[in-house]
Parts: C-alpha cells; structure tokens; sequence
C-alpha cells in the first residue's frame, strides 16, 4: 500500500501557515513538513546493514533506490514493538551534501493534514534534552491537542550522518 | 541584460575555437618534427593567427599579443623564409602550452598571468634573431612586438614628416589626383571629402583638365582632381588617415601652411612633398589554401556530467526497447487470460522475455562506452617532451584506440597510465648509446595496446628497454626488510614488489617517478576499480605491464553467499576459490589469529558474522565454507554458511540516501525485490590485516 | 529596405561578434564561413557591403574580393578586408583585388560601425 502525498491533489495553504502531515508514535501526535513527504507505504523487507544504531533498521528497495529507515520509535528512545502489515512507513526527502536523500521512517500510523499558522508555533520546552531539541522545530496547539513539529532536515542527519557503532 | 549575455554566449564559443585551435596546434607541432609539410604549417599559422584575432578583439590582450609573437615566427616557417628546426618546434609546443593557460585563466574569469609569456618571449626573440637559413627578404610587416596593452589602430605607413610643431600649422593645402579607375573600388570622393570636412573647415575646387570629349567619355571612370584647403591645425596623420584607402590609386600631396604672417610662400617641409605615384606593387596575393586536411582532435569526456552519443547507439537503443515492449505485450495477455494448456508460450514468452533484457542491458552500456583513444591521445605530447627531458630517442606505437570502455574507468585510468608510461621512459628504457652497445636500435620502442578480452578490456604499456632487474629488486627489498633474507620468492612476486608503497630501486631520484610514491597508487588505483595489474619482465630485453579492467563499473558479476539469514554478494573476480575445509588445516596462531592452510600458504580466516554481527549457522569453521579472496597480492579466507547462484548484480550505491558503510562496496536488488548488500573485499581485507597486526603488511 | 551586410570569417566567435554589433545597429547580416561559400551566396543575393576576413581556408578574403568583383552585381558593392595584418602588403592585395578599403583587427564596435558608416 502506498500513498503518493506529492502536493499536487491538496489544497495550498493559506499565507503564513505550513501544511504538516501528522503521526502517531507511542501516544504522541508529531507533524513533519508535507512538502518533505514523498510517500508512505506499508511495511517492507529490510536488509540489515552493520555498524548501525539499533534505530537504523537497514534498507529498502523503493523502486530500485536505496532507502535507509529509520525506527523512530527507537529513536525517541520509546519500547520497540514488532513490525508487521499494518506499520507504516513515511518516505521523506530531504536536503544533503550530495544532493537529495531519501529515507523511510517508522511510525505507528499516520493521521491528518493540518494547516498550521506559524504564529501559533512555540518554541520546544527546555525540559526536553539536547537530542531532541535537533530535531523538535516547535509545538503547535491544534485543535485544542498538541503537535509536535519535527524538523525532518535535523532529524535525517543527526541519525544517518552522525551516528555509527564502530565496526566490530 | 540580454545584451551582455549574448556577448557572453559568443566569448564562450571563442574559448572552444580557441582550445581547438590549440588542440590543432600542438597536433600539427608534434607532426612537425618529422615531416615538415607546408600545409601542416600553414594550418597552424592560421590557428595561431585566429586565436590571436579573437583575444584582440573580445579584449583579451595579453593573449593577443603573445600569440602574435608566435604568428610571427609562424608566419616565416609558412613563408619559407625559416627552416623548421626541432629547437624551434620545442619552442612552440611550450607556446601553446602558455597560449593555453592564459586562455583557460580568460574563461575562469582569472587574472592572466604573464610571467609564461614573458619568458617564452624571450627565447622566440632569440629564435627569430638567429639567422636565416634562406636569405630573407625584408619583413613587410610593420607592427612591431607590441608593448602597449590597448589596440593600437595602426596609421598607414605614410611620408610622414619630421615632427612639425602643430600649433605652428594653420591648414592643409591638398592636391588630390585619382586615379582614372579609383570608382572600381567604390570609393567616392565625396565620402572622403565629409570627412575631411569633419576635421575642420574645407573649401574644395575640382579641376576638370581630365575631362576627354564626350565620345571618348567612360562613365566609370574619374576625370575630376581636386585641390583641397582644409583649415584648422590638424597633424598631417590625421589627414593623411583619410585618405588611406585610395592612397595608393592617387596622387595626393600634402602642403602645410602656416601661421607665420612673414614666411610669404607657405614653406613646404621636405617631407611632405610627393606621395607615391602609383599603387605600390603589391605583394603576392594570399595563396588559396589547399582545404587543410582536418586534424581530429579527439576531446576527452572531462565533464562529468554529460556524454556525447553517437547517434546509431541511441538507435539500437530503441529498437529494443520496441521489442521489449511487444514481449511484454504478448505476456500480459497471460494476466488476462491464463490458460494451464498454454504452458509452453508462456515459458517462449519469458525467455524472450530475458534476451530482451540481456540485448537492452547490453545496449545501455554501450551507451557508456568511449574509445580509449580519448585517453591515449595524450601520450604523444607527453612521450615527445618526455623523451626529449631525458635525453632518450623513444617512438610511441599505439594499437586499439577504438577499443571501448566505460566512461568513468577511462576517466580513472588515465593518471595510473601517465604514470606507467613515464615510468617505464624513465626507467625502461634506456640512453641511446647503453642501447647501442647492447646491440638494440638506437630508438626505443614505447607501445600502448588495448583490445577486449572476455568481459573486460585489456591494457598493455610494452617497452623493449631493461627490463627488470630480479637481483636489484629482491636485494633492496631484503634491505628494507620488506623481504625474509632467505625467502624464496617467484619471479611473479619479486615484480610485485615495485607496487610496495616507498619501493623504487633508482638510486637517483628524478623529479619524474624516481620517488616511489607511484606504483602504490597505481595498483590501489586498478583495484579500486575492480582491476588486475600484472607485470611481465625480460632483463635486457623489455617489460610489459598488463592491466585488466571491467568494462563496466555499474555490473558486477558476482557470487552471492548466505551467511545466517543475511545475503551479500562478493565480486567473482576477487575470488579465488571455496573450499571446504578440514580441520588438520585449521589452526590459531596465539588464541588470536585463525589461519587456514591452502595449498602452501597460510591464510587469515575472516569470521563475516562477527565483522557484521550475524547469526550465523554455525560458528565452527569446519562446518562452513571458506572462500579464498584476493586482493593487491593479498589473500585470506571468509567464513560463510553457504554459497547461492552466481550472476551479474547491478551495483546501487549506500551513500546516495545512507552513507559509506566499511566492508562494503554498494547494494544490489536480488531477484525477490529485496536489497542485498555487496562485499568490498579489498576493503575488508585491508581493514582486517591492519587490526590483526597493528601494522600495514606488505606484500607476500 | 533594409541594408544587407555579408560578413565572411572562419571563426564563429569573430563572425558573431560582426553580427551582434551590426544588428544592434539596425543592419540585416548574412554571414558565411569561408570564401566559397560566400561567393556561392553573392551569386544568387545582393548585398549593400561585404565584410571579409583574409585568412581563411578553402579561399581568402583577398581572392573573394577579387572573384566578386568579377560579378557584374558586385561591380560597385564596397568590400572591406578585415585583416590583423598591420603590414602593407595584404593592403595592398585586398586593394589589388578591388577591395575598398580595410579594417584592422581587433577593432572596437564603435570603430566597425565608424567605417561602415563611411561607405555606405
């Protein structure tokens, strides 16, 4: 199952606001950038590769690209639960020094579109650590529920790029 | 602004024609030396004399001027008037060189350094003063070695005065007698006359003393003369500027008069007396050139992002892909409609299916491909100044240039080539007169051979020079300690120690490859893209260095092994062979390293699960399969469970979406649709020994 | 009716510099490659001036000058010989030949424009 979420079919946003696709992990709701979004998809076949976190769960074949994913549950530090049909994976790509990259992310489900006005976007907490804070952009109240804005950009990069085990 | 842009697109197009005519130049040169061919000349005169035009005139003037020092020395080798000696065709190779440069700063929007320049300048002007074989006749040409850096228009050559103080001049007396034909050339008094007028005030009285009879009255030509007055203190060049075109089809005088209300009879100044009576004899008229034969220069792919394709491939492309589809139209009728008695069709169908795809695949690679001319083509320039440096007579054979490979591995080869070839110029070959007494020809013989050898493209740099010597190499390699003192070694080993990074028996370093920091790279260079070098010797008679190399960098022929529930996949032309091993050959050295005993050697054994910490089968190597790999003269074993098919995978980089990941070398779709990752043996190999020793090991 | 100029050089860079500046100024410009191919189109079309390199392969800008003279059309159309010679003697052959008169290479646009104004 996959599910093209390329601009195109949705209404703009208004002036001053973000479109944000938002998730489930662990209870929370998080929202990343939908221009970032390529797609998502069900679950797939993940090769392992070494020397990577527990978090970076392998690679992928999208249509003959390499696509790393990443678990965020595990990444948020949050209990690992098995993957099966129903997981989803968001496909983002993002800026990097060779150009475009493209990663998938695990998430429990993924759940809406909102238009999110820029001025209601607050700046994240302190009590959050120095990990989080890389990639948390803000929280945004929506709705009366609470979103949390991630940055995908930082997200990518502080998981790919600046984590490796060493080798065995 | 569109205006400054389109000024941008044609500078742009000069740059090319210049680096082509540069490119001409140095071909036509190298050609030079043996035959001196008034064509070949003349061609590079006219090269030189375009690059030379152009840099003027888009404002490029250190170019122009330079380039006009070396038209000028050009200029008399096409005219006769100057033998083409070696010394002068070094001269002028080093010329384009500079040339070049200048012209490669112009485009990088750089400051154009002069200091080349100057010093070539200094030995054209030495060629050029040294006297003429063939007695010269006197240079026509008027412009000197310019010296100012702006365009000056030049005058024409008149008979100028001595320098008649300006102020001193009131105006201009002018007697102006054309010629009768003066109209033929489109000329018009009258246009002459508005000029003068621009320069001061003009009175003009015609004489009609020419006029003949009517009868006799041909329309077309130019009875009237004219005496013009033209006031004003002007310098007499300017007047005489304007009538420079029909100065030579008149009779034209130029009388001063002056200010000095006592001097009575305006004073002519000698000079200014009698112009030229008729057209001065002109010289030969530019010979019509025979069509110059075109020197194919053959450019190298240097961008790298893009590939010129000859149009038949593209067409053969879309041929197949025109039968791909018709397949694939034939199979899905089977989706539709699927009939068990059909069996037969549908098994046609797919193995059409895969010869499609075979012949596409094919066809797509070749889409790739280049000559390896394009890389070869830099080896006469390198070979001629080379030979030259060091004082040896070599001649370059090249075999193949039409062989074709990738583009990416021609690109990556042509430094480890450079360096082969001076190395075996430096080393191989010998000084004429060693070769003499050795009973060899004088001039050595240097050959560059390339032509296809099963899947891949083979290399060779021949030289009929030393060779090597086994005795040097083996006793400096002892010295180093590189070598066990009383350690049998191979003819074949004791050649691969020059790939020893540091190695280099010459005892005087040159500044050419004398350093050893070469050959180390060379090889690292050949593997790195899936390559073998081989070194052949014969000691007095000659080396041959042989390399082989994949046609392609994007397939790999590989051997795909399970190790636990993981799939990789190791590059067939790395592996040796599998064995399965018995346990009287297994032992450890101190707990630490476990060794295999293959054949005569021990071998390292690589436990893949616990590099990449994998489940594996079974841990005990003699229920396992080791697969002998070798690399850079190095070779161990890997423990794997088992081993799959062998096949071509499509190499996919880790590093475009995930990064470089130690051990390995890419990824590969498997035929499920799930990812495989393949194994970078030289790179496990090397990382393994370096832990397991703590040190680099060298060649065994 | 517009003024037709035929400009004849070998290189590109120098031929669209000529163009450039000459349509800027309002002239319509044929251009050609060598003298060949110039004289092929002389046969066939009128021009108000021509415009020619003297180094040139295949056929120089002095032999063109000569060939086109021959042309009855071409009889009194002004030629200009661009040379980078500062010598006399190709002067003097373009003069031979019938040429007008000449243009020093490298010249500045002002100066081009300057001396077509002059004959034309």
């Amino acid at each position: 199952m996959t599910m093209d979420m390329k601009p195109t079919g949705l209404p703009h946003a208004a002036a001053g606001t973000e479109q944000y696709l938002s998730f489930l992990l662990g209870g929370e709701e998080y929202g990343v950038d939908i221009k970032k979004v390529q797609e998502i998809k069900g679950w797939d076949t993940v090769t392992r590769v070494p020397y990577s976190p527990a978090y970076v769960l392998g690679v992928i074949n999208l249509r003959g690209s390499i696509v790393p994913v990443i678990d965020l549950r595990l990444r948020f530090s949050l209990e690992k639960v098995p993957h099966d049909a129903t997981t989803v994976i968001i496909v983002v790509h993002v800026p990097g020094d060779r150009g475009e990259r493209t990663v998938g992310m695990v998430v429990d489900a993924v759940a809406d579109v909102y238009d999110v006005a820029n001025a209601n976007i607050l700046p994240p907490p302190e009590s959050l650590g120095a990990v989080e804070k890389v990639f948390v952009r803000g929280l945004a109240n929506q709705d009366g529920k609470m979103l949390i804005l991630i940055d995908v950009d930082g997200l990518v990069v502080s998981s790919v790029d600046g984590a490796s085990q060493a080798a065995a | 602004m569109t205006l400054d842009l389109e000024m941008e697109e044609i500078i742009k197009v000069f740059f090319e024609e210049s680096f082509e005519c540069l490119d001409a130049m140095e071909s036509g040169l190298l050609t030079l030396d043996t035959t001196a061919d008034r064509e070949t000349i003349n061609t590079i005169f006219r090269a030189a004399h375009s690059i030379k035009g152009g840099a003027g005139t888009f404002g490029f003037m250190e170019i122009a001027e330079f380039t006009h020092s070396v038209e000028t020395l050009l200029d008399e080798m096409r005219n006769g008037m100057r033998a083409v000696t070696p010394d002068a065709v070094q001269v002028l190779l080093q010329s384009v060189d500079v040339i070049r440069e200048m012209t490669q700063s112009a485009q990088a929007k750089q400051p154009i350094l002069t200091v080349g320049a100057d010093a070539l300048n200094g030995e054209l002007a030495r060629i050029l003063a040294q006297k003429n074989v063939v007695a010269a006749a006197p240079i026509t040409d008027t412009a000197a070695l310019p010296a100012a850096a702006a365009p000056v228009p030049p005058k024409s050559a008149p008979q100028a005065p001595g320098n008649v103080a300006v102020t001193s001049i009131s105006g201009w007396r002018i007697h102006f007698v054309p010629e009768l034909t003066l109209f033929e050339t489109c000329n018009d008094p009258m246009r002459i006359f508005a000029e003068l007028a621009g320069l001061g005030r003009l009175d003009v009285t015609a004489h009609t003393d020419r006029i003949p009879p009517l009868p006799t009255l041909d329309a077309t030509h130019c009875y009237l003369s004219w005496t013009l007055v033209l006031h004003g203190a002007i310098e007499q060049a300017r007047v005489i500027e304007v009538f420079d075109w029909v100065e030579t089809v008149s009779k034209i005088s130029y009388e001063p008069i002056y200010l000095a209300p006592d001097a009575g009879v305006p004073s002519a100044v000698g000079a200014g007396a009698a112009a030229p009576v008729a057209a001065r004899p002109a010289a030969a008229a530019e010979p019509a050139a025979a069509p110059a034969a075109p020197l194919v220069v053959a450019k190298a792919g240097s961008d790298a992002g893009s590939i010129r394709v000859a149009t038949e491939k593209v067409d053969a492309l879309i041929n197949l892909v025109g039968e791909l589809v018709i397949t694939q139209s034939m199979l899905g009728r089977f989706a539709e409609k699927y009939d068990p008695e059909d069996l037969e069709s549908l098994r046609r169908g797919l193995i059409q299916l895969a010869r499609n795809t075979r012949e596409l695949q094919e066809s797509v690679m070749q889409i790739r491909m280049l000559p390896i001319g394009f890389s070869f083509n830099r080896f006469p320039r390198l070979v001629h100044d080379l030979s030259r440096k060091l004082g040896k007579k070599v001649e370059l054979k090249l075999c193949g240039e039409n062989t074709e490979l990738d583009k990416t591995v021609l690109e990556k080869i042509g430094d480890p080539l450079v360096h082969l070839v001076r190395n075996a110029l430096d080393h191989g070959m010998e000084l004429p007169d060693k070769r003499l007494a050795a009973g060899k020809s004088e001039t050595g013989t240097l050959e560059l051979n390339a032509f296809h050898e099963g899947g891949s493209i083979i290399i060779e740099v021949k030289d009929d020079g030393a060779g090597l010597n086994k005795a040097r190499i083996l006793a400096k390699a002892r010295e180093r300690g590189l070598v066990e003192p009383d350690e049998q070694l191979s003819d074949e080993q004791i050649y691969n120690l020059i790939f020893v990074a540091g190695f280099s028996t010459a005892d005087t370093v040159s500044d050419l490859s004398g350093r050893g920091v070469g050959m180390d790279v060379v090889r690292r260079n050949i593997n790195d893209l899936g390559g073998h070098v081989q070194i052949f010797s014969n000691e007095g008679v000659g080396s041959t260095i042989r390399i082989r190399l994949p046609l392609t960098l994007a397939i790999l022929e590989g051997q795909v092994l399970r190790v636990g529930k993981e799939i990789y996949v190791a590059s067939l032309v790395s592996i040796i062979e599998t064995v399965q091993p018995t346990r009287e050959h297994l032992s450890s050295v101190a707990g630490r390293s476990e060794l295999f005993k293959h054949r005569d050697s021990y071998l390292p054994i690589i436990r893949l699960h616990d590099l990449f910490d994998i489940e594996p089968d079974t841990r005990d190597i003699a229920k396992g399969l080791l697969v002998v790999v070798e690399s850079d003269g190095r070779r161990v074993s890997i423990l794997v469970d088992e081993l799959l098919a062998q096949q071509q995978v499509v190499i996919k980089s880790l590093e475009t979406n995930f990064k470089h990941v130690p051990g390995l070398a890419g990824a590969t779709i498997h035929g499920d649709g799930t990812v495989a990752l393949i194994l970078d043996i030289p790179g496990l190999i090397h990382n393994f020994l370096e832990r397991q020793s703590g040190r680099i090991e060298l060649a065994a | 009716m517009a003024v037709t100029i035929l400009a004849v050089d070998d290189s590109a860079s120098m031929r669209q510099m000529v163009s450039f500046t000459l349509k800027h100024a309002g002239y319509t410009v044929v251009q050609a490659t060598d003298g060949v191919e110039a004289l092929e189109y002389a046969r066939a079309n009128l021009v108000s001036l021509v415009l020619t390199d003297v180094n040139m392969p295949r056929m120089d800008g002095i032999t063109l000058v000569r060939e086109l003279r021959q042309l009855d059309t071409y009889k009194f159309v002004p030629m200009l010989v661009l040379t980078t010679e500062a010598g006399q003697d190709k002067k003097m052959a373009g003069k031979q030949a019938g040429a007008t008169g000449w243009l020093v290479k490298p010249f500045n646009p002002e100066k081009l424009l300057a001396t077509i104004a002059k004959v034309l």
